[in-house]
């Protein structure tokens, strides 16, 4: 099947055969990452702009890798550096950007829909790298690869997703590819973080998160915020680790085999203790390593690679 | 100078007239109502099919000036009100300066009589700079012509305060609009919040924001015996405080705008800046209050809080978007839909335009009276139209409505026995 989305706006947009595509995708790009000489000339000639409205390490790298694999000219723009400072709207940005022929933005920014209104007035593609609360659909789909590679599966996992609900991009766009694929989705997290009628995108919801771990395949642990989250969400960092930490004890509530990830980065001691983040069962690496893989299946898709291929065929 | 508008279906919600009469305007005042007037030296309007009612009245419009010409001024904004039905509108102060002074209302006043449209009548600050600190001299504006007096854009945060407003313009008489938001509930919210922010993730302004700060405004127009009218009101909790505190007795009364009976929080998806507002549109659980309420007389005023702004304004991220739409000439056909879906009688719905508003803010107006001033707008209300906000009056073309399939609008507005607005 063939790929027909200009845009990587968020997972709701996409079909579940989009989402295997994608991570048959990824899977076969694995391998270029291991070989000694990592770069395959794909997108040769193909300009991919990185525009990061908001701090980003580990995606801004990540997409800037997979870019350069794939043999595509990849620039990096940050907040910091960027004409916005100087008080230049989001669409003369973009209007600017335009003008130099990118093919690909890709971009994060602090505001909800910021992606979307950059799809609606420019002809580039745009890959949304998280937007406000709303969509971070690449960090989703490395979340969902990981799982396929570890449980060989995603429809009837059990998964569990602990933390701040309200104000995390990573959460709903997991929770939309998850039900998308036919997974059981929990969500745990005290009442003010957990936004109203989140139950209706298809995930369960649970107050303790001993009830949301039992029996689980996945456990996913979010990075508290506090810079988010204010004075108001929570009492102490303390507190959530007491009743919402994910620890040893409360990991062996999971099915013995469950793995556990975390989008990073993390707070040690806060979402998840050390000795799970660092025990046998976590598998935060293999996620930030299917991310290369994500973002280069993204690219390609994006850009008509796999037209291209079959038209060369 | 006369007018004879013949053939019409004379419709005046006040006084229970509802028939095919005539009207005789003689100079600026109303001179007759009667079947088969016989006037051949006057100016003769065929109004056959048409609707004849008292000029509509708008008791919440931004006119922007002074400070904000570039999004609306004095002249256009009265323009678009004519040309939208409305013989008066009520503009709120948040200008630049603050409508907090006599001058300021002063030079409202002129520039409206100058532009020769719709009647302004200004409402004054109720603190100093809508700070929310001190009382601004609202004798002295009533005097110059303010009708009332509200911080609009801005709750009065500090309940002391509100009470000794009301006190206080108890003594004039004067009734103060409430703009009811609980700020610390609104935070940084910037649409309604329930399944839909959480959805596009973004920042929700609970209803409860606007309950708590209703029912607080309501007590205290009740507690200090002053004219309370609240404004915008947008959810199910609000039209039952005040449904509740009209039964007792309370000096209230209250508006709605068409966009809350029209829309939901669902026109927000896809980012649309053209559906932030404030307070936001809410679920269909409050829609359907709120058109309760107007059924029922609860909402007695359909008012706009046209608010025009800019397309830079809107042409930005959603969280960075002004709040607010124009509305002065889509209220007409918007209200009238409630007469084709059965919520409101045709007579309850021009009731809302005309004597509901005149009654919350004690106006001139609001009826057909034989000797007084001759405010009168004739509608066609079969008329299909297609709304195009580049073509209307306003400055600025700010609205959810665009490209809406439309039926009913004035044809003739006249303020003073003079036509202001004509559909050519």
């Amino acid at each position: 099947m063939a790929f027909n989305h200009k845009h990587i706006l968020g997972i709701e947009q996409l079909s579940p055969e989009d989402i295997t595509l994608i991570l048959d995708t990824a899977e076969s790009f694995k391998e270029i990452s291991l070989r000694p000489i990592k770069k395959v000339p794909t997108l040769r000639g193909k300009t991919v702009i990185n525009v990061f409205f908001e701090a980003s390490t580990r995606t801004r790298t990540s997409f800037e890798i997979a870019g350069k694999r794939l043999s595509a000219d990849t620039v990096n723009i940050s907040a910091s550096t960027s004409a916005v400072v100087k008080g230049e709207t989001l669409e003369d940005t973009a209007k600017n950007l335009e003008a130099m022929k990118p093919d690909i933005i890709v971009m994060r920014h602090s505001c909800s829909g910021a992606p979307h209104y950059l799809a609606e007035r420019c002809n580039f593609s745009v890959i949304n790298a998280g937007d406000g609360a709303h969509e971070h659909p690449s960090q989703a789909l490395l979340d969902i690869l990981t799982m396929r590679q570890e449980k060989g599966r995603i429809e009837g996992l059990i998964v569990a997703i602990i933390g701040d609900i309200t104000h995390s991009r990573v959460a709903r766009s997991n929770v939309y590819a998850l039900v998308k694929l036919g997974a059981q989705v929990r969500l745990c997290g005290p009442g003010t973080m957990l936004p109203p009628g989140i139950e209706r995108l298809g995930a369960k919801v649970f107050n303790r998160i001993e009830d949301a771990v039992s029996g689980a395949d996945v456990v996913m642990t979010l990075r508290i915020q506090q810079e988010r989250q204010g004075k108001t969400m929570l009492p102490s960092l303390r507190e959530y680790a007491m009743f919402y930490g994910l620890n040893a004890e409360r990991l062996k509530l999971a099915k013995p085999d469950a793995i556990v990830m975390h989008p990073g980065p993390m707070n040690r001691g806060v979402e998840i203790s050390s000795s799970v983040a660092d025990g046998p069962q976590n598998v935060i690496l293999e996620q930030v390593e299917n991310g290369v893989a994500i973002r280069m299946a993204l690219l390609y898709l994006i850009s008509g690679g796999d037209k291209l291929e079959q038209s060369a065929q | 100078m006369k007018i004879l508008i013949t053939n019409g279906r004379v419709l005046d919600p006040a006084h229970g007239i509802d028939g095919s009469f005539d009207v005789l305007i003689e100079n600026d005042r109303i001179s007759k109502i009667a079947a088969g007037i016989e006037a051949a030296d006057a100016e003769r309007i065929d109004a056959e099919g048409c609707l004849v009612v008292p000029g509509l009245i708008d008791i919440h419009v931004h006119l922007r000036d002074p400070g904000f010409e570039y999004k609306e001024d004095i002249e256009s904004g009265t323009r678009a009100a004519a040309a939208g039905g409305f013989t008066a509108v009520a503009c709120m102060p948040n200008t630049a300066p603050v409508n907090d002074n006599k001058v300021t209302t002063q030079y409202i006043m002129q520039k409206a009589a100058q532009a020769g449209h719709a009647k302004v009548y200004p409402v004054g600050a109720i603190t100093k700079g809508l700070k929310g600190e001190s009382l601004a001299e609202m004798g002295d504006m009533k005097s110059a012509g303010c009708v009332a007096a509200t911080d609009d854009g801005r709750p009065v945060v500090n309940g002391e305060i509100m009470r000794r407003a009301l006190e206080y313009a108890r003594s004039f008489d004067l009734p103060l609009i409430s703009h009811a938001e609980d700020l610390t509930l609104v935070g940084d919210g910037v649409m309604n919040d329930g399944f839909v922010a959480t959805e596009l993730g973004l920042r929700g302004i609970p209803w409860v924001a606007e309950v708590a700060a209703v029912s607080r405004d309501v007590l205290l127009a009740e507690y200090t015996g002053a004219r309370l009218h609240v404004a915008h009101v947008s959810t199910r909790g609000a039209v039952d405080i005040i449904r509740a505190a009209k039964a007792r007795g309370v000096r209230v009364t209250a508006e709605t705008a068409p966009h809350y009976f029209t829309l939901t929080e669902d026109a927000v998806r896809g980012y649309n800046t053209q559906a932030k507002m404030n307070p936001p549109l809410r679920s269909s659980d409050d829609l359907d209050a709120i058109r309760a309420g107007l059924a029922d007389g609860t909402l007695s005023v359909i008012a706009t809080d046209h608010a025009p702004h800019h397309f830079d304004e809107k042409n930005v991220e959603f969280n960075l978007a002004s709040n607010g739409i124009i509305g002065l000439e889509t209220a007409l056909p918007l209200t009238l839909r409630l007469v084709e879906e059965g919520i409101l009688s045709l007579s309850e719905a021009i009731a809302c335009l005309t004597i509901g508003p005149a009654q919350a803010l004690s106006l001139p107006g609001g009826t057909l009276e034989v000797g007084r001033p001759a405010d009168v707008t004739i509608i066609d209300p079969e008329a299909k139209w297609t709304m195009d906000p580049e073509a209307g009056q306003s400055r600025s073309s700010n609205t959810p409505f665009s490209g809406w399939k439309l039926k009913g609008l004035a044809v003739f507005t006249i303020v003073d026995g003079r036509i202001i607005y004509r559909r050519s």
